[in-house]
């Protein structure tokens, strides 16, 4: 009786802060909203309630770490599906698809393919040797206070990173789907994963995360039912509706520009199918493949899962498990995807958001009957929750695996030198929780309106270049000491940050400045070209260069392309002269769409005036991938196994023989505590 | 379980060798195949796309369903390893502690 008390207030406090936040707007209609608060209610009611159960079993720093040992091997593998299906794979991959098609799909297998390296060098030896965080591992045989200082450093970095797209990407995605202010859905995200990980710890983290994977993976397959069933669960006959549909040919026309004038509707339908209309350059591909394969075994937030289940075999059992999920999940994506193309249409999707990220919300709404039907914004409801599940359960987790570097690697390792009472060490947990969440709401709300998709790539590429080559070596090589983990480790960080300072994803003024006097004025005629031999070698790939130079194929004379400006004054003395309505309706949409372009070109003008250089002194990107892993990983390794060579430290090698045993065999691994 | 256990012994013992063994060629092998296979996926569509394009089944490409078989090599390769630890390593290694203990 008390229980249920406690969480139906809990839910109708959640229901009236919702209320509260309300705001005009979103892709929910305002007649609708209530359908999605009540839903929204219902998850975090149920959160609450598992939340309210773990915290009365969350009394020693083992269960605030690590769930006591107790989350049994198909448990954490729903828990690390639900850890690692972030918002920006569940909507961000679907969306991808609706609007690149082939590229899309191809984009979400390494995601998967990642696992491979978890499930055969990393998790079972993990579970074997470590006891809480990364730090442990790495202390087993190298100086513990320089290993877990380090490792601290490193956890905490590559956390924030991803917590930072979290949180910006989680506050777009509440605004844009039902309008709740940006700063507003920020707290509201922060204040959740708080209130589940202060009281309920690595417990309620994981049922949170097993919540959302359930309920993740049921609303894809409800969604998949109705989309593919209507070709009667026949591949090719769905691929046939692809292939076949105006709006999809229509997109892929618009993307291939000059390129599509010769071809047939069949072609540019089946175009969709074929790579190429979204991953432009193979070498950041490879890149980026780098740092997920490698990456996701160094993710601390991913390496804490492992230490919550009893024995190296459950450990094995969660892999295989989050394999299953994570990858049905993925090809499940691939028809939401291709789904939301045929039947919600490329350009209403980018009319909402850009990224594509409301192709799989605007899919469900669509499959219950439309934007106008009950049934319709129930699912489309429904879908939001989740997102909004989504996030606050990856957050949870990455809170969590920050605040246990702090507390449990810093204060009580180095700062304290391992000895803490009991009470002392969960309290530390605690008290590093509140700070890491407050940190991750300002960060949130600092970062409003800034371009942070790309900390995702780099989180993974930090964790590979930094994380996965200390805890490779230090499992699997004999020489590897503290010398070489602590300088491969800052070395593999710092080159994959500084990297991604000087490379495209930073804002350039100059080119900022370029192209929006480019959409103001138009482009002036260019005389015909001559074509020129390239000089291009494979660093060229890699590096800007005076050297470098493109080749130049001849090209005959281009004429003027107007500006906005230009095309605006137009538009107006012709709608003047227009005196059908229809006609004249088309052309003042067309004076909006032009005025809206020439507003957003100005503010750039503006905001960059004066400015020629990034934030790092560049007027151009110096590094020409997007994604640092092709140079930062191998760096990482090579500095670690240098410096490991060239030095001596006796603990390191004395302990080889204990730690090689103990993480083949499992004797004396951590056991799991009684409740 | 005693704490003063000689590592350094159970290192040397013949069976942890050839458990040590057989699992660094089983795990090296599987790693180095889905890596390469996960490498072709990118290689191939970015400089073989004509052999991606190629219709196999109605409007359903080479390229479709190498991304498809992505999926099921690396579930296959998961299989694979979980079998054979199940049944080979965990034994030995189960062998070697009850001897510790």
């Amino acid at each position: 009786m008390k229980k249920s008390l406690w969480a139906g207030s809990a839910l109708l406090l959640s229901l009236f802060a919702c209320q509260a936040a309300f705001a005009e707007g979103g892709a929910v209609a305002d007649q609708y909203k209530w359908l999605t608060f009540v839903v929204f209610g219902a998850i975090i009611g149920l959160t609450m309630y598992v939340t309210y159960r773990a915290a009365k079993q969350t009394s020693s720093a083992a269960d605030f770490y690590a769930a006591g040992r107790s989350v049994t091997g198909v448990q954490n593998g729903w828990a690390i599906a639900g850890d690692y299906l972030s918002a920006a794979s569940f909507l961000g991959i679907a969306g991808l698809i609706s609007l690149y098609g082939y590229d899309g799909f191809m984009y979400s297998v390494g995601w998967l393919v990642a696992y491979i390296t978890v499930l055969l060098v990393i998790a079972e030896p993990c579970r074997n040797i470590g006891k809480y965080t990364l730090g442990d591992i790495l202390a087993f045989r190298n100086n513990p206070k320089a290993s877990k200082t380090v490792a601290a450093i490193s956890t905490v970095t590559v956390s924030t990173f991803y917590l930072t797209a979290q949180m910006v990407g989680g506050g777009v995605l509440v605004k844009t789907l039902i309008g709740i202010d940006y700063e507003i859905s920020v707290i509201a995200v922060g204040i959740l994963m708080l209130t589940y990980v202060v009281f309920g710890g690595m417990k309620a983290t994981t049922w949170v995360q097993i919540i959302k994977a359930i309920l993740l993976v049921t609303a894809s397959i409800l969604l998949v039912l109705f989309t593919w069933g209507q070709y009667g669960f026949s591949f090719p006959g769905f691929l046939d509706a692809v292939v076949g549909n105006a709006d999809v040919q229509k997109q892929v026309a618009k993307l291939l520009g000059d390129a599509a004038t010769n071809m047939t509707p069949e072609q540019l339908g089946q175009r969709f199918l074929e790579p190429g209309l979204f991953l432009k350059n193979p070498i950041d591909q490879i890149s980026l493949g780098m740092a997920l394969v490698l990456g996701t075994a160094g993710l601390p937030h991913i390496l804490m899962r492992f230490f919550t289940v009893p024995t190296a075999q459950d450990a094995r059992k969660s892999v295989i498990w989050a394999m299953g999920i994570i990858g049905g999940f993925y090809v499940l994506t691939l028809f939401l995807g291709m789904g939301a193309a045929i039947n919600v249409t490329p350009a209403t999707i980018v009319g909402l958001d850009k990224g594509g990220n409301m192709a799989a919300p605007l899919l469900a709404q669509f499959v219950g009957g439309g934007p106008d039907s009950l049934l319709g914004n129930f699912f489309l409801a429904f879908v939001a929750a989740v997102a909004f599940a989504t996030i606050v359960a990856v957050v949870a987790g990455l809170v969590l695996a920050a605040a246990s570097a702090m507390s449990h690697d810093l204060y009580v390792g180095v700062v304290r030198g391992d000895h803490a009472t009991a009470q002392e060490q969960i309290t530390a947990a605690r008290v590093a929780t509140v700070i890491v969440g407050a940190l991750a709401i300002y960060v949130g709300i600092a970062a409003k309106g800034q371009n942070v998709a790309h900390l995702v790539a780099l989180a993974f590429a930090v964790a590979a270049s930094s994380n996965l080559p200390a805890v490779f070596l230090t499992l699997y090589w004999k020489k590897t000491n503290t010398y070489g983990v602590v300088a491969g480790m800052l070395v593999g960080a710092f080159s994959a940050i500084y990297l991604v300072m000087v490379s495209p994803n930073m804002t350039y003024p100059l080119a900022k400045i370029a192209d929006a006097k480019k959409v103001l004025e138009g482009t002036p005629a260019t005389p015909a070209k001559e074509a020129a031999a390239a000089q291009w070698g494979f660093s060229c790939e890699l590096f800007a260069s005076a050297d470098c130079k493109k080749e130049v194929k001849a090209s005959p004379e281009k004429p003027a392309v107007p500006g906005a400006k230009e095309k605006l004054a137009k538009a107006q003395t012709d709608l003047a002269a227009l005196a059908d309505e229809a006609a004249k309706a088309a052309k003042q949409k067309e004076i909006a769409g032009l005025e809206k372009a020439i507003k957003a070109a100005e503010d750039d003008l503006k905001k960059f005036e004066g400015q020629t250089t990034s934030m790092m002194g560049l007027e151009k990107p110096w590094f020409q991938l997007k994604n640092p892993g092709l140079i930062s990983i191998p760096l990482g390794f090579l500095v670690t196994i240098l410096v490991s060579l060239f030095t001596r430290d006796r603990r390191s090698d004395e302990m080889w023989d204990e730690l090689y045993v103990r993480q083949n065999t499992g004797i004396n691994a951590e056991g799991a505590q009684a409740h | 379980m005693a704490s003063n256990i000689n590592w350094a012994a159970i290192d040397s013992d013949p069976r942890f060798q050839a458990l040590h063994k057989k699992k660094t060629t089983f795990l090296w092998s599987l790693m180095i195949i889905s890596t390469v296979y996960y490498f072709l996926l990118p290689i191939g569509a970015a400089y073989y796309p004509d052999l991606f394009k190629i219709k196999v089944w109605g409007p359903m490409n080479v390229g479709i369903l190498f991304a498809l078989s992505e999926f099921v090599v690396a579930w296959t390769i998961a299989a694979v390893y979980a079998r054979r630890a199940n049944r080979d390593f965990d034994a030995m290694a189960a062998e070697i502690v009850r001897d510790v203990a």
